[in-house]
Order: structure tokens, then C-alpha cells, then sequence
């Protein structure tokens, strides 16, 4: 029999006993529903916890040290490079190199100090960072009151919320309590006053050098949200000023003074070099060709494999859940197609009478079962949506109850839908193999013995 | 041919040997000079499909099908395209006199009817071999020779060996050129009909 005519057998079968039918699709369908909806809710909770990562600024980076730096630091992984003696300075010839690494956007050494900054004549100490100008289009200052700096050198600084707070005078609290809106109203477009100590070469000889102190007026144009206890390690600093004018202050560096080999005034050896790349998915491959030049590396991917693996374990167990849920389903249409198999026994027997091949009768069952496992899957992927739906709605009402913004806690990607329907309907032909065979085998004299 | 014999003597189980629904557990049939016990259930369902046409006492439609699927039901099985397959069945039902039923549910049917359409489903492949058991017993006498009648019409005009199981000796007599008659699983007599020597009509 052709497969399009098993079909529409079966579709007529089931439509001959629509309530049972019905109610056992009714069956697949809640199976499924569970399963989506509980992975569902595992992808999503994975997804917000990523997404508040990859906010941090820091999925996507990776820092970079030199081997003479951080003597034992990763010692395992130096066996892959020259010994820590002979490893190359990171200076700007090394920045370059890193920067033309394939799936590097761009390498820009981490530059900070710690400093005073004057605000209505009076001194503040604090930790001042470069920050790249391409932070603009990262999503890492969502929430941030002003603008960001209006170029790539422009005498601008972005203060973190609590250094505002600070600036004001106001009473030190804990950084949630601070109203971003609130500090920065008063302080958008006013000025404080940076001082910083430049190197300068001396001309006597290439690894000497004077320090000379400079200050510098910036106008304040925006103020973050940003924790700055955050993963982001730039956010630790309070004030930021942009990445091009930062070096182009050549500022004194805490670790200058500790390396005092091949420093020259304005050869500067960097601490370490942040590389952004292009995806999150290719830190892995980039930071295996930056350690081949000779450099440690570190990316907080390396810290997220415990929690993806934490992931893991729970979307298997939310996975395991939600199919026993489909696995008492697809019992329901054994159960169905047995039922109908001593209901039809006569019919069956006369197909086969007629010419039905034990494969017809075994396609027809099949058929059936699939119809009902696709249909179930298809309704139930719906469902599961719509219960998702409804989790996360209950579940932003509560957080919004304790004061909490809404979060996104529930994902359902095309995967997830594709791979659903199909579940479905693999665990409905496996449930039907039973039957199907049963039907198949089922002898015709006796079928049609009886009346 | 007709077989005849009291209830329990094998004849509706050699019809079943004869049609491949069942298997000797001794010995071998042979159709057309093929032997049954060698086929696989997959041949055996072809021969079903090609060789043999059945009809039986209960009529044996299917009830949640219409008149024409019925009969067109075979041809399903045969993977015969569609289009045919109904201009097919629509001419089967038109020998059988049934051409203005083709929408109708067999329960709609009269007995009599339902029997043609029966008839009009075992002969829609064009078999060799017609298979009838008992297939006036749920008719009343008047139905049941209309229903004779077309069986030996169709012999007639298709070329068509009828196999007729019956415990009536009076229908077989009319109708068949030969006489089996079977007891306990054996059989006791074959002979021409005598009745109808004379007549002369292959059978």
C-alpha cells in the first residue's frame, strides 16, 4: 500500500473513534507540553545567567599577561611556549600581534591607576581605567545616566554610580541603594580635575626615566549602573576615561616598577592586553593561538565551564522529567492502538482477506500511532510554550513584588520546537511497534471466525 | 464446484487453505500450479490480492466505509493510482447493478445489496478464482438466488472458476457442475452435478 494511502486510512481510523483518539493525543500533547516547558525554563534560567556574563563584558574578552610577569602562574600551560625567561615582552609590537590574531576585534593594553581626582576642591582617591570606545556599542553600560564619550580622546569621564555618590557627599551605601538617576543629575557636564604622573623619558639612557605629575580637567558626561563589584574587571575602577587618551597619557603603571628590564620611555610594557573577540564561541580557538605567541592567557570562559556544566546536568534532569510525563503518554497509545486492534480485529482480517500484506496492516497502525504522536507533539509544544508563558509572567510578578527589575527566565528556541514535535513523534512510532506488529500478525481465519 | 457437507466438516477451512488465509499443518495445495506452503506471507498476500476473490456469509464489508471504498479497497492494496482505482470500482458496481450506491454506508444496504457489493470487491482484481462461502446463508431465498444468479452470470461472461461452499444440496445442484461432498475433514464424494451434465458449462 502507497504511504499516502496509509494515511488517509488511518486518518480515517482515528477519525471513527475521534473521543479515544483524542484523548490519547490529549495524552501526548501534556508530555510534550512538560517537556518544553521544563526546558524551556532550564535554556532560559542558562541564557539569563550567560547574558548577565556576557554583560559583564568579559565572556567575550581575554586577558593577557606576559610569561616574565607571572613566573608559575599556569605553569602547565607553558609547556607549549617558550620557557618564561626567553617569553616575549608585551609591549605595543606584541598588542599588535595579538590584535591580528584571527577572531580578535581588537587588543587594547588595561591601563589604571590609582589617583586623586578634585571635585569642588576637594580630593578624592580613586582608581581611574581606560575604557575602548567600542564599549559604546556593548550593551556593558545599559542603564547608564548621560551620554557615552563623545570621542575616542576626548577629556570625558564616566563615573561609576558610587564615586558619585561620593563626589556628592553623600553618605556611603551599599551600591544598590544609589539611584544612578539621582547622583548623576547634579553632576552631568560638570568638571573634576585627574591628576596623574606621566613617564618621561630622561635621554640618558633608554631604561631611565622621570616621573612627572600632570593634571588634567574632564567633563563628567555620564554616570554607570555598573557594580563595581561586577565580573567586569575595568568596572572595579570608579572612573573612566577613554581608552585613546588614557595612552596617550602615558601614565605610570603600578607594575613599572617592577619590571625595570627593557621599560623605555616610550617603549611601555603593558601589565596586560585585553583581546575582544568577535564571538564567545571562539575565545576558546583564539586563546590557544595567543598562548602559541608566547603569553599567558585567561578568560572567564575557562570559569563558566563549571557553571555550563551545571547547566547541563540540570536541563538533563528537567529533560528526564519532562519525558516520563511523555512516556506514560506514549503507554496511552499503546493502550489505544490495542484497544483498537481487538476492535478492528474483523476489519483487519478482512483486509487481509482482500489482499492486505502483513506490512499494509503494520503501515496502517504506524500511521496512526505517528498521526496522533505528530499532532500530539505539535498541540503540546504549543501548550508547553503557553505554560512557559504563564511561568514567566507568575514569576515577574514575584520578582516585581520584591522589588526586582523582570528578568527573561524562559526561552523556547526553534530546537527546542523542532526537536519536541520530533521526539513526539519518534516515541509514538516506537509506542506503535507493539501494536503495529501485533496487528500484522494477527490471523485472518480467526479474525473473520467470529461474528 | 460446490463443496458441501454439514456444518464442521472442513469445507469453510479448505476455502481458507484454497485461499491462502490459512496453512495445511499436513500436506500441500496447490493453485494454478503453485504451491501455497512455499509462498512467504508476503507472496501469499499477493496471491490473495491477484489470484483469488472472496465472498463470505456475513458479507465482511468494511462498516465506516462507503460503498465504492469498499470495493475499491483491494486496489488500495495493489497500489493502484487513484484515479483508476475509482473508474475501477465504479464499473465492478455497475455489473452488480449497484452504480446508484456508491455514496451509501453498507448498513444502508439491503442484504442482498451488501452481498453484491461484496461480490463486487472479490471480483474488482480480476482473479481466477471465486471464493464463495455460504454467501446466500444471511440472505432470504429470494435475495439469495438473485445473488446466485449474478455469481454464474459472472462465471459465465468472465471465465471465472467459482468455488462454492454450502450445506444447501439443493443450491448446489442448481448451480454447480461439480459436487464435493466432505465429512469430518475428508472428502467422500466428487462427482459432476448430475443434474446438469447435460448443460455442459465449464466450471
Amino acid at each position: 500500500m502507497k504511504l499516502y494511502d496509509s494515511i488517509e486510512l488511518a486518518g480515517r481510523n482515528l477519525r471513527e473513534s475521534v473521543l479515544r483518539n483524542s484523548l490519547t493525543t490529549l495524552g501526548i500533547s501534556v508530555g510534550v507540553a512538560s517537556l518544553v516547558a521544563m526546558l524551556s525554563l532550564g535554556i532560559g534560567l542558562q541564557q539569563l545567567a550567560s547574558r548577565r556574563l556576557q554583560r559583564s563584558g568579559l565572556f567575550d574578552s581575554i586577558v593577557v599577561t606576559s610569561r616574565r610577569d607571572l613566573r608559575g602562574y599556569n605553569r602547565e600551560q607553558e609547556e607549549d611556549g617558550p620557557a618564561p625567561a626567553e617569553s616575549p615582552d608585551l609591549n605595543e609590537a606584541a598588542r599588535l600581534k595579538i590584535a591580528s590574531v584571527p577572531g580578535v576585534v581588537e587588543a587594547y593594553p588595561d591601563l589604571r591607576f590609582i589617583t586623586e581626582v578634585r571635585f569642588d576642591d576637594k580630593p578624592h582617591l580613586t582608581m581611574v581605567a581606560g575604557l575602548p570606545f567600542s564599549s559604546k556599542d556593548g550593551d556593558s553600560f545599559e542603564g547608564m545616566q548621560g551620554k557615552f564619550f563623545s570621542s575616542a580622546d576626548a577629556h570625558e569621564a564616566i563615573l561609576q554610580k558610587s564615586f558619585a555618590a561620593e563626589l556628592l557627599g553623600k553618605p556611603s551605601r551599599g551600591a544598590q541603594e544609589i539611584n544612578v538617576a539621582e547622583v548623576a543629575k547634579p553632576l552631568l557636564g560638570k568638571q573634576v580635575v585627574m591628576r596623574y604622573s606621566e613617564r618621561e623619558s630622561t635621554g640618558q639612557d633608554a631604561a631611565s626615566y622621570s616621573v612627572i605629575s600632570h593634571e588634567m580637567p574632564l567633563t563628567i558626561v555620564g554616570v554607570t549602573d555598573l557594580d563595581p563589584d561586577s565580573m567586569r574587571g575595568s568596572a572595579r575602577a570608579r572612573v573612566f576615561i577613554p581608552q585613546n587618551l588614557i595612552e596617550s597619557m602615558r601614565p605610570m603603571q603600578a607594575y613599572d616598577m617592577r619590571t625595570s628590564r627593557g621599560v623605555t620611555s616610550d617603549q611601555p610594557i603593558y601589565g596586560n592586553v585585553i583581546a575582544r573577540v568577535s564571538g564567545a564561541g571562539k575565545v576558546d580557538a583564539v586563546e590557544q593561538s595567543i598562548k602559541k605567541l608566547g603569553f599567558n592567557t585567561f578568560s572567564i570562559l575557562d570559569a563558566t565551564k563549571s557553571m555550563r556544566r551545571f547547566f547541563a546536568i540540570l536541563d538533563l534532569f528537567l529533560g528526564i522529567f519532562g519525558s516520563l510525563a511523555l512516556t506514560v503518554a506514549s503507554i496511552g497509545i499503546i493502550n489505544t492502538l490495542v484497544m483498537a486492534i481487538l476492535e478492528r480485529r474483523r476489519e483487519i482480517g478482512i483486509m487481509k482477506a482482500v489482499g492486505a500484506s502483513d506490512g499494509d496492516v503494520r503501515g496502517l497502525f504506524f500511521a496512526e500511532a505517528g498521526a496522533m504522536g505528530l499532532l500530539g507533539g505539535i498541540c503540546g509544544t504549543a501548550l508547553g510554550w503557553v505554560i512557559g508563558r504563564v511561568i514567566n509572567f507568575g514569576t515577574n510578578i514575584y520578582l516585581k513584588g520584591q522589588g526586582f527589575p523582570p528578568e527573561n527566565i524562559w526561552s523556547v528556541p526553534v530546537w527546542l520546537v523542532a526537536g519536541a514535535v520530533g521526539f513526539a513523534f519518534v516515541v509514538s512510532l516506537l509506542s506503535g511497534l507493539y501494536p503495529a506488529s501485533r496487528a500484522a500478525r494477527l490471523d485472518p481465519v480467526q479474525a473473520l471466525r467470529y461474528e | 464446484m460446490a463443496l458441501l457437507g454439514t456444518s464442521g466438516s472442513g469445507k469453510s477451512s479448505l476455502l481458507n487453505l484454497i485461499a491462502g488465509l490459512d496453512s495445511p499443518s499436513l500436506g500441500t495445495v496447490i493453485v494454478e500450479d503453485q504451491n501455497l506452503s512455499g509462498l512467504s506471507r508476503e507472496q501469499l498476500a499477493k496471491y490473495r490480492r491477484h489470484t483469488v476473490g472472496m465472498v463470505f456469509q456475513s458479507f465482511n464489508l468494511i462498516p465506516s466505509m462507503s460503498v465504492l471504498e469498499n470495493v475499491e479497497l483491494p486496489l488500495r492494496f495493489a497500489e493502484v493510482e487513484r484515479t483508476k482505482r475509482t473508474a475501477m470500482a465504479i464499473s465492478a458496481l455497475e455489473k452488480v447493478g449497484l452504480s446508484g450506491r456508491l455514496r451509501h454506508r453498507p448498513i444502508e444496504l439491503s442484504g442482498g445489496e451488501q452481498q453484491r457489493v461484496a461480490l463486487a470487491r472479490a471480483l474488482i482484481n480480476q482473479p481466477r478464482i471465486l471464493l464463495a462461502d455460504e454467501p446466500t446463508g444471511n440472505l432470504d431465498s429470494r435475495t439469495g438466488t438473485e445473488v446466485m444468479d449474478l455469481i454464474r452470470e459472472l462465471n459465465q461472461s468472465l471465465k471465472m472458476t467459482v468455488a462454492l461452499v454450502t450445506h444447501e444440496r439443493e443450491l448446489a445442484e442448481k448451480y454447480a457442475n461439480r459436487l464435493i461432498f466432505l465429512a469430518d475433514g475428508k472428502v467422500v464424494n466428487d462427482q459432476p452435478n448430475p443434474a446438469r451434465t447435460q448443460a455442459g458449462v465449464q466450471a
